[in-house]
């Protein structure tokens, strides 16, 4: 392993991130606060309570998965899309480094700063609400690996666009809804029959659950199965960019 | 003299299969410094680019230090610096952040004073901590320079490193280049400038759709160019060279005139002799032409597909 390679890659990642850290830090922390005012206060006034849970603690978790899923895809795939689209990538490819160095190299950074912003949230939140951490290990560990596995989805789409247009595609037409309908805002349990069904089809609904359950201790799927998804997620995720970088499929002609 | 880079028999075809590359192979000394002279589309990016891992060969080997540029791509990437022809830097970083970068990137331990000997040899050093974006394009050709020096590689490709930069910057690298063979560096440098190829390289290679036409010693090609001809037309064609100019290095034209070869630095030409001589064998002048060949006509001839 180059590991000298991964800290460059990671460090001049990360360096971007810096020299906008200000940024970084209160734009997450000005959303959050807004998310707290319309949906704790105006919506929480009359709901009550989720499970046992008042409605602006219950929202937490799926607020904090939310901003981490769509910066993970978002950082990881500028990150592999810019040297792409400013020609730099030449470098990457003419190193001494292999497919697993380079990935490592971008999604780490990648994840590091959506489980910056991450924990940005988690603190906010605790200045408007009373919040309780039943599992902390297991709400660690749904942080890290959620913050991985769409970093990897977020450098596979990086990969694939071809322009500026593509790489909000999927985020905004695929993630952003399944995040939505996956139990952010409310429980699986408050749908009808019918709608608890289908959603089970969707696999955001898995990893909200998961990781509400390390917060609450309460589940809406098993969290066995929440795991096994997450599990299975970043497993596919990885075979993605495995064949990517063996085909050299967009970055090798 | 030992090979640093060997290709064998390589070639390219890109999706659509435009063959860019057919089936080069090429030595190349250590220490040398070779230029590959060739028109826009010949093929030189490609083929820098596929011993760099930018591009993946269709087929044929090259080895780096004996180090196959696949199975062993590590030890053979290591060895290699690369200058691309186009301009391409992250913007927002710092120049010498970026430099650094390079050096991490090929795997080489953290060495700020070895980043400050390449800046400030490049004349970067005051402009270390400005981003890339504030540069002019040569400043930036420099940054490119020095990224590509900063794991100290023992091969270094120049993609047209001169193609539209300032006369001050072309000096400068020049002299780069001179100093880095001084330190035993191989360069391989492509152009289209027949000059440059000539005030630099050791050796010459000419490349034209994908095919490399001719490599040889400067030395060697400027030897041929010191070359000379004569062509006498006479008003009478003739049919064989006469017994009595059989003493002269002659050849027949076509349409019945002689050509006569000498060399320019020799002591004596030998043109009062021969046009005697002709006078002697009763043989009428029509015209008298002379021509020399440069490495530009040799050029020509040779990418125009004609016979050298
Ligand atoms: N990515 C590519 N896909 C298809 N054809 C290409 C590609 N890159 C270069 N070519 C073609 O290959 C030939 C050689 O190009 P190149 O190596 O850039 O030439 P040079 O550097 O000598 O100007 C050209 O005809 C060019 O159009
Ligand atoms: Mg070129």
């Amino acid at each position: 392993m180059n590991w000298t390679a991964i800290a460059a890659i990671y460090r001049f990642e990360m360096a971007r991130f810096f020299r906008t850290l200000a940024q970084s830090f209160f734009s997450p922390v000005l959303s959050t606060s807004l998310y707290f005012v319309v949906f704790g206060t105006a919506i929480g006034s009359r709901i009550q309570e989720v499970e046992g849970v008042s409605y602006g603690a219950f929202i937490v978790p799926g607020l904090i998965m939310l901003s981490v899923v769509m910066l993970a895809i978002s950082n990881a795939s500028f990150g592999i899309y810019f040297p792409k689209f400013l020609g730099t990538i030449y470098e990457l490819l003419s190193a001494p480094v292999n497919f697993i160095e380079i990935v490592i190299g971008y999604v780490g950074a990648a994840a590091t700063k959506a489980l910056f912003v991450g924990l940005v949230i988690l603190i906010t939140s605790m200045f408007f609400v009373d919040i309780r951490i039943e599992h902390p290990v297991a709400m660690a560990a749904f942080l890290v690996l959620t913050c991985l596995s769409f970093a990897l989805l977020g450098f596979i789409i990086g990969i694939w666009a071809s322009n500026f247009e593509q790489m909000s595609l999927i985020p905004q037409l695929v993630v952003t809804p399944l995040i939505f309908l996956g139990g952010t805002f409310y429980s699986i349990s408050m749908l009808p029959p019918m709608w608890q069904t289908i959603t089970l089809f969707n696999p955001v609904v898995y990893l909200i659950s998961g990781f509400r359950w390390s917060f609450f201790g309460t589940a809406d799927v098993p969290i066995g199965l929440s795991l096994l998804a997450i599990a299975g997620f970043t497993a596919i995720c990885l075979g993605v960019i495995w064949w990517i970088f063996k085909t050299g499929w967009r970055i090798r002609s | 003299m030992t090979t640093i880079l060997s290709i064998k028999d390589l070639r390219k075809s890109y999706e659509g299969g435009f063959e860019a590359l057919k089936g080069l192979t090429l030595d190349i000394e250590q220490g040398e410094i070779l230029a590959l002279l060739g028109p826009n589309g010949a093929g030189k990016t490609t083929l820098i680019s596929t011993i760099c891992g930018i591009t993946s060969a269709t087929s044929g080997n090259v080895t780096v230090g004996g180090h196959d540029i696949q199975q062993d791509f590590r030890a053979a990437r290591r060895m290699i610096g690369l200058v691309p022809q186009e301009i391409a830097l992250e913007p927002f970083e710092t120049v010498a952040n970026t430099v650094r970068f390079s050096r991490g990137l090929f795997g080489k331990p953290k060495d700020d004073a070895r980043i400050e000997e390449i800046l400030r040899k490049l004349s970067l050093w005051d402009k270390r901590k400005n981003a890339v974006k504030e540069l002019s394009g040569g400043m930036k050709r420099r940054v490119l320079i020095a990224k590509a020096l900063a794991h100290e590689p023992r091969v270094l490709f120049l993609d047209e490193p001169t193609a539209g930069v300032d006369v001050e910057l072309r000096k400068d690298m020049w002299e780069i280049v001179a100093e880095l063979k001084q330190q035993g560096v191989t360069i391989i440098l492509t152009t289209h400038y027949i000059e440059e190829a000539e005030a630099i390289a050791d050796r010459i290679g000419v490349i034209n759709n994908g095919e490399l036409l001719l490599v040889e010693q400067k030395a060697t090609l400027m030897a041929q160019m010191g070359k000379k001809q004569i062509e006498v037309q006479l008003a009478e064609p003739l049919t064989s060279i006469p017994a009595a100019l059989k003493q002269h290095d002659l050849t027949l034209t076509e349409d019945g005139g002689i050509v006569y070869t000498y060399d320019t630095h020799g002591e004596r030409t030998g043109i009062t002799t021969l046009l005697n001589d002709v006078a002697q064998a009763g043989l009428t002048l029509r015209d008298v032409q002379t021509r020399q060949s440069s490495l530009e006509e040799i050029f020509v001839t040779l990418v125009s597909g004609g016979k050298s």
